[in-house]
């Protein structure tokens, strides 16, 4: 890794197999915009990370439909399953976050079983568990802190949710955490005649009676006693996710940043780039998914473009002439995206870059997943 | 849909169908992209359209290369015969303050409420509420008449609309019934009180046949899978969905013949060398080499999108075809999408 190498130089490669092969990182967190094919570089590093004689587990969280299939996962399901990689020394395992269930098990983990059927049972709660923004984030992190915790697991490697933005899952924990202990939360937990509330006054009378004109009598009093049975459990929450958050720095753990060589998706990388940086989070590299190549690399778009055309006018050898076209779109794809990777590296230098080729078709079983993992590594 | 002629006035124009467009489509696939130019192509001929977009990301101001946009509707485009697209992008910490002062006048409150974190705790925590305070947005555009007193206000129907359509640009895919489907969402919540009501006034608009929800695909597995997996969750809670948008279609070059041939690796290597030779290309040999394993992978992708589109096919639902730009769209590509749009009688 140089910094500070010049415009439009090649990237440090990334080498994703030692890093897979190394048997000090435990965990691989996998992250990136939407759409960008991190659920399937995951499935894929943990194919070759099997392959190279580790003992994966894949965490997944909402895979398409037959990338799920591929893997032998049928329906959310809170244990890893084995996955069969006939010829492969390690033992690839994988799973699908259950997000409700996970935050169930916690719950029940760590309050006594009469108030964790309070809160289970609590509609508030219920409609936390199920559809709070950041709550399958959570989760996620909170699954990857148990399995790691286990000791069981050789290998985790994470698929983080697909997230309004890549970095919602960084904040997830830490937003939840705040709305638990918030202050508001203190003050409607407060029984009505309690000291806080008249130390506090009519400030927080009013508060109590606009969040109950907003929201229904009932849903804050489904509120206040889900919080009430919460408390005791609280600490046990906010000790793990900050045990969570310190396990995402501690080395062992490797972050990769997935992106396709695409506008949005490059500026979606950059920002997770520097906010890794800034929580002081281990980046190995950055994969760089879909990458179109070309098979007469010699020959720009241009150029190709306009031998085309002087076939196209002489009327004769048509069939070369609709390659060109052809190989004219290819040579642009391709000469746009090397020059958004140059234009990433140029502002990252010292982030290692590795490439997958663009398929002409879906992954969707473990031969395509085997095939992408050993491109990666080489 | 119907096409709006130019000549008809705003209040003549009440009876078109759908007033609401709601746009999704799996993350990559281009649905903020197609937004704008359905928004454009509403806009055509003299329309009044609001674009709204509810996820934060500022692509609205990035695609029509304005600066962020504020919480207040700001034209971005005009289009030719006097239309116009607005712009809006919905912030639900936001749109809960307005919601407070409009209703109850409570701006103070508001302002205690953010002290307090309970605008984080209403908008973020409480579930559904970030939802219904983002589609109360959109569907409150929709009702909206020229001359409202306040926004919000009754839906007096002697006044023409402010908007002729509104076009939201929504959640992906994945989550679209889930974020239309306000009743369900605040239905754990809120048995009683203004949010209730709030959010049956907002259903009320999702659910009537004035909207519909697009879905945009590419020609490629998992986003057609979700589209067909979307286009089933929305209609199993009751609403409408209107099209789908294919995006990023490639025109085809190369004859059947010659793709049958390159997917069997039976390709005329002689014909490619010949061709590179006459337009006076280097080393053909190797150039009529390179081409066809290009055209072979070439012809598999073809195959692939072939079948794509047959499942495609599988739905009952209008399919519009919009063609794969030179990347970073701008106006004159969002002019492109929407005249292709109008082309095809999708507006």
């Amino acid at each position: 890794m140089s910094a500070g190498a010049p415009d439009g130089a090649a990237p440090a490669p990334f080498d994703v197999g030692a890093l897979l092969a190394d048997r000090a990182t435990r965990i691989v967190v996998c992250c990136g915009s939407g759409g960008v094919g991190k659920t399937t570089t995951a499935a894929a590093l943990g194919v070759r990370a099997a392959e190279l004689g580790r003992d994966p587990v894949v965490i997944t969280v909402d895979p398409a439909r037959r990338l799920a299939q591929a893997m032998g996962l049928t329906e959310l399901d809170n244990t890893p399953r084995p996955v069969p990689l006939p010829g492969a020394p390690g033992r690839l395992h994988a799973m699908m976050l259950d997000m409700k269930r996970t935050f169930d098990e916690t719950v029940e983990e760590h309050a006594d079983p009469e108030r964790a059927r309070q809160i289970l049972a609590n509609p508030f709660y219920q409609a936390l568990s199920s559809s709070f923004s950041g709550t399958q984030e959570y989760m996620a992190m909170e699954k990857l802190g148990q399995l790691r915790h286990s000791g069981d697991w050789d290998l985790i490697i994470v698929d983080t949710p697909p997230s309004r933005s890549a970095l919602d899952f960084l904040d997830a924990p830490e937003r939840l955490g705040r709305f638990l202990d918030g202050r508001l939360i203190r003050f409607l937990s407060a029984p009505a005649r309690s000291g806080a509330f008249r130390l506090l006054g009519a400030g927080v009378g009013m508060v109590t009676s606009v969040v109950s004109k907003i929201v229904g009598a009932q849903a804050l009093r489904d509120v206040q006693s889900f919080v009430s049975a919460f408390d005791a459990v609280f600490g046990g929450f906010q000790e793990r996710a900050e045990a969570t958050y310190r396990l995402l720095q501690a080395p062992g753990t490797a972050f990769v940043v997935v992106a396709a060589p695409e506008d949005d998706a490059l500026r979606e990388a950059s920002f997770f780039v520097d906010r890794l940086r800034a929580d002081r989070m281990p980046l190995a590299g950055i994969v760089l998914n879909r990458v179109h190549g070309t098979a007469v690399p010699g020959l720009g778009a241009d150029a190709a473009a306009a031998a085309a055309r002087a076939l196209e006018d002489t009327g004769e050898h048509p069939l070369a002439a609709a390659a060109l076209r052809l190989h004219t779109e290819r040579a642009r794809v391709h000469e746009r995206e090397a020059r958004l990777r140059d234009a990433f590296t140029a502002t990252h230098p010292e982030v290692p870059a590795a490439e997958v080729p663009a398929r002409p078709e879906d992954v969707h079983d473990l031969v395509g997943l085997a095939e992408i993992g050993r491109g990666l590594t080489g | 849909m119907r096409h709006k002629l130019p000549e008809v006035s705003a209040r003549e124009r009440d009876g078109d169908p759908v007033r609401l467009h709601v746009v999704t489509g799996k993350g990559g696939t281009g649905k903020t992209t197609l937004a704008a130019a359905l928004a454009l192509a509403l806009a055509a001929g003299g329309g009044r359209v609001l674009l709204v977009e509810v996820e934060g990301r500022q692509g609205i101001a990035q695609l029509f290369g304005t600066p962020p946009l504020p919480y207040e509707e700001r034209p971005v485009a005009d289009t030719p015969g006097g239309g116009r697209v607005s712009a809006l992008a919905v912030d639900a910490e936001a749109a809960l303050l307005e919601y407070l002062e409009i209703f109850y006048g409570m701006r103070r409150a508001g302002q205690a409420l953010t002290r307090f974190g309970a605008v984080d705790f209403a908008t973020t925590i409480a579930p559904g509420m970030r939802d219904v305070l983002l589609t109360g947005k959109a569907t409150e555009a929709v009702r909206r008449r020229v001359g409202d007193r306040r926004r919000g206000g009754r839906d007096t129907p002697a006044a023409p609309h402010v908007y002729d359509a509104v076009v939201l640009d929504a959640p992906p895919t994945g989550r679209v019934a889930q974020f239309l489907n306000v009743n369900a969402e605040v239905a754990g919540l809120a048995r009683v009180g203004p949010i209730r009501n709030h959010a049956d006034k907002v259903m009320e608009t999702i659910r009537s046949p004035r909207t519909v929800v697009h879905f945009v695909t590419l020609l490629e597995e998992m986003p057609v899978q979700e589209t067909l997996d979307g286009v089933a969750e929305v209609r199993a809670v009751g609403l409408r969905a209107g099209s789908v948008l294919v995006n990023m279609v490639r025109a085809e070059h190369v004859a059947a013949a010659d793709l049958d041939a390159a997917a069997a690796g039976a390709l005329d290597l002689g014909a490619l060398e010949r061709g590179a030779k006459a337009a006076g290309l280097d080393r053909p040999d190797a150039v009529a080499r390179g081409l066809a394993a290009e055209m072979a992978d070439h012809a598999r992708r073809v195959r692939a999108e072939a079948e794509v589109r047959e499942r495609l096919a599988g739905i009952d639902l209008p399919r519009y075809e919009l063609p794969l730009l030179a990347p970073g769209v701008d106006r004159a590509g969002l002019d492109t999408l929407a005249g292709r749009l109008r082309a095809q009688g999708a507006v």
